[in-house]
């Protein structure tokens, strides 16, 4: 983060689908060399955001800007300053991936030996130099991924969309794809806008995350910052006596919060939980409580989520997949 | 940033590109045209009686590349629907090229790849004294490739108006096979809608863009052109213009899904 101009700013934006609200008076701002993630379930208005801040889906009302181009009125000054790695997959698979790089840079106006040097860097950098000049066809889930990420920074642009861009992928593909895209924030200072259902690539990605549900943005911070939000560590404690264990700890002032969890579980919410266990296991085993088990865990963003919609981001795959599996099927 | 020839050459490479990797279309494209000249010129030939001396294979040729210029061109739209189901068709959406280019980039790659089918036939009638080698001059070959190209830029057109509103294969196809056989059989190709045809038929002939541009290359060709030259190449010079401008706004109106 660099603390710069502001490379995104949304202002009551909506977008509204017959008498479907598919985004309801969303506003964030994004600074220039920030990765910053929309978080949210299936279904929750973030490719709809993100189709509107790339020219191409109308807005309905409210505004939005890429680098201070209105994304209504200046769409061409808009995309040029844009890369997308659009959720399904948007490659020519007859043509090869050099070929697919090639036909994108001259979109873009980039040309001759300029050209050339782009399509071999951005090969390099995904790792397909090797299978630069077979038919995409033939590539993998995660080979089709890697071009196209390539492909959306090809231009070098000065922000890049990325539209779910690991699901369906194995881990160990995801993994790599995270590695493609800390380096291209890092090393390239771009300024990068993720969606994601994915809680953990959120945490792992994102310098802040806009969490939305319903259309809505439910909270804007930093992952550190909405995991604290929380309150702190979780501590579980298994006992057949929880009434008992909660009413001892409440005594004992230890700067948390105390209560039943239900099925003989006490959960103790505290800012250092690793201290805090020990002291609540001496203070039981005075009383002679027993204890069956003791659980400690950092917060997620999961639970941040479940405790500002009261539900678990509903983890089935959307859309995104099922095209692909269609997308791939149709291939054979 | 790229300029508007940048894009349509782009998309023109593309499709080229395309095509030349697709072997079986590259063979399977001149098949079709020829079995029908073969089977209706021979077969009819006994029937019909052309004015002057020329024979009906001769008369029918001219058709048949207009046949080919049509099938292949309006049926190419179908890579429109292709390129939506597939996602390439964001890819060119967002990116920074003017709109009409992205049009004429299609509409240009399409028409090369049918001008290059009728090109085959026209060559395949040629060598074998369909289209006798006397009755060409430069000038005519000329004249008919001018036709052979507003053919192809009108129904690719066509072609990707109806692409532009449909979101899949069948239903393309639906729409455009029942276009295709009025289109065709109206056109004059195979046989003259004279003034002996019934008034509801020469009517429907006189809107059927083919008409003018088969009679176009027949005149140019084999010399037996039933209209003026000038005035074939006027109305489908028209026709070609109105039909991009159409194409045009309806790209400009789509959005990806």
């Amino acid at each position: 983060m660099n603390g710069g101009a502001d490379a995104i700013s949304v202002k009551g934006l909506v977008k509204k689908f017959g008498n479907f609200t598919a985004v309801d008076h969303v506003s964030f701002n994004v600074k220039e060399g920030e990765v910053f993630g929309l978080l949210g379930p299936n279904g929750a208005g973030k490719t709809t955001t993100i189709s509107i801040l790339s020219t191409i889906i109308s807005l309905t009302s409210g505004s939005a800007s890429i680098f201070g181009h209105d994304v209504s009125r200046a769409k061409d000054e808009v995309r040029k300053m844009i890369g997308i790695v659009f959720q399904d997959p948007s490659l020519d698979d007859e043509l090869t991936g050099r070929e697919n790089l090639d036909l994108h840079a001259r979109f873009y106006g980039v040309k001759g030996e300029q050209k050339k040097r782009a399509i071999a860097d951005v090969l390099k950098l995904v790792e397909l130099d090797a299978a630069a000049d077979k038919q995409v066809r033939s590539y993998s889930g995660g080979m089709k991924r890697r071009l196209e990420i390539a492909r959306g920074f090809i231009h070098h642009p000065h922000l890049l969309f990325l539209d779910e861009p690991t699901i369906g992928l194995d881990p160990q593909t995801r993994r790599k794809i995270w590695e493609y895209i800390k380096m291209l924030n890092q090393k390239e200072k771009l300024t990068i806008i993720i969606t994601t259902h994915y809680m953990e690539e959120a945490d792992e990605l994102c310098d802040r995350i806009a969490i939305i549900d319903h259309g809505k943005i439910i909270a804007l911070d930093t992952p550190e910052k909405l995991k604290d939000s929380l309150g702190g560590d979780i501590i579980r404690i298994g006992t057949n006596e929880p009434t008992r264990l909660v009413a001892l700890l409440k005594k004992g002032k230890l700067g948390a919060t105390v209560k039943e969890y239900g099925g003989n579980t006490v959960e103790i919410t505290a800012k250092d939980g690793s201290k805090l266990l020990p002291r609540v296991i001496s203070l039981a085993a005075k009383s002679k409580i027993p204890m069956e088990y003791s659980t400690i865990k950092r917060p997620t963003l999961e639970d941040v989520f479940i405790s500002m919609t009261g539900k678990a981001i509903r983890d089935e795959e959307g859309d995104g997949i099922s095209a692909r599996m269609k997308f791939m099927g149709g291939r054979r | 940033m790229a300029t508007t020839i940048d894009t349509i050459y782009a998309l023109w490479l593309r499709e080229i590109k395309r095509y030349l990797k697709s072997k079986s279309r590259v063979i399977g494209s001149g098949g079709q045209p020829l079995i029908w000249l073969a089977i209706f010129g021979v077969g009819l030939g006994s029937v019909f009686v052309v004015a002057n001396g020329t024979s009906y294979i001769t008369f029918m040729a001219p058709g048949i590349i207009g046949m080919t210029l049509l099938f292949s061109s309006i049926f190419a739209g179908v890579n429109v629907i292709w390129d939506k189901q597939f996602g390439f068709l964001k890819e060119i959406l967002v990116a920074p090229v003017s709109r009409v280019g992205i049009v004429i980039g299609k509409i240009a790659g399409s028409a090369t790849l049918a001008l290059m089918n009728a090109s085959v036939i026209l060559v395949v009638v040629t060598v074998f004294g369909i289209i006798p080698l006397s009755s060409l001059s430069v000038v005519g070959v000329i004249e008919a490739y001018i036709f052979m190209a507003l053919i192809s830029f009108v129904f690719v057109s066509i072609g990707l108006l109806i692409a532009s509103s449909i979101n899949n294969v069948e239903g393309f196809q639906v729409i455009v096979n029942f276009l295709i056989m009025p289109l065709f059989f109206l056109s004059g190709a195979i046989f003259p809608i004279g003034s002996t045809a019934p008034i509801w038929m020469q009517g429907l002939a006189d809107i059927d863009p083919l008409k003018y541009g088969v009679d176009g290359m027949r005149a140019a060709l084999i010399g037996i052109g039933s209209g003026s030259l000038w005035l074939d190449m006027a109305v489908m010079i028209a026709v070609a213009v109105a039909f991009l401008l159409i194409a045009d706004w309806s790209f400009k109106r789509m959005q990806a899904k």
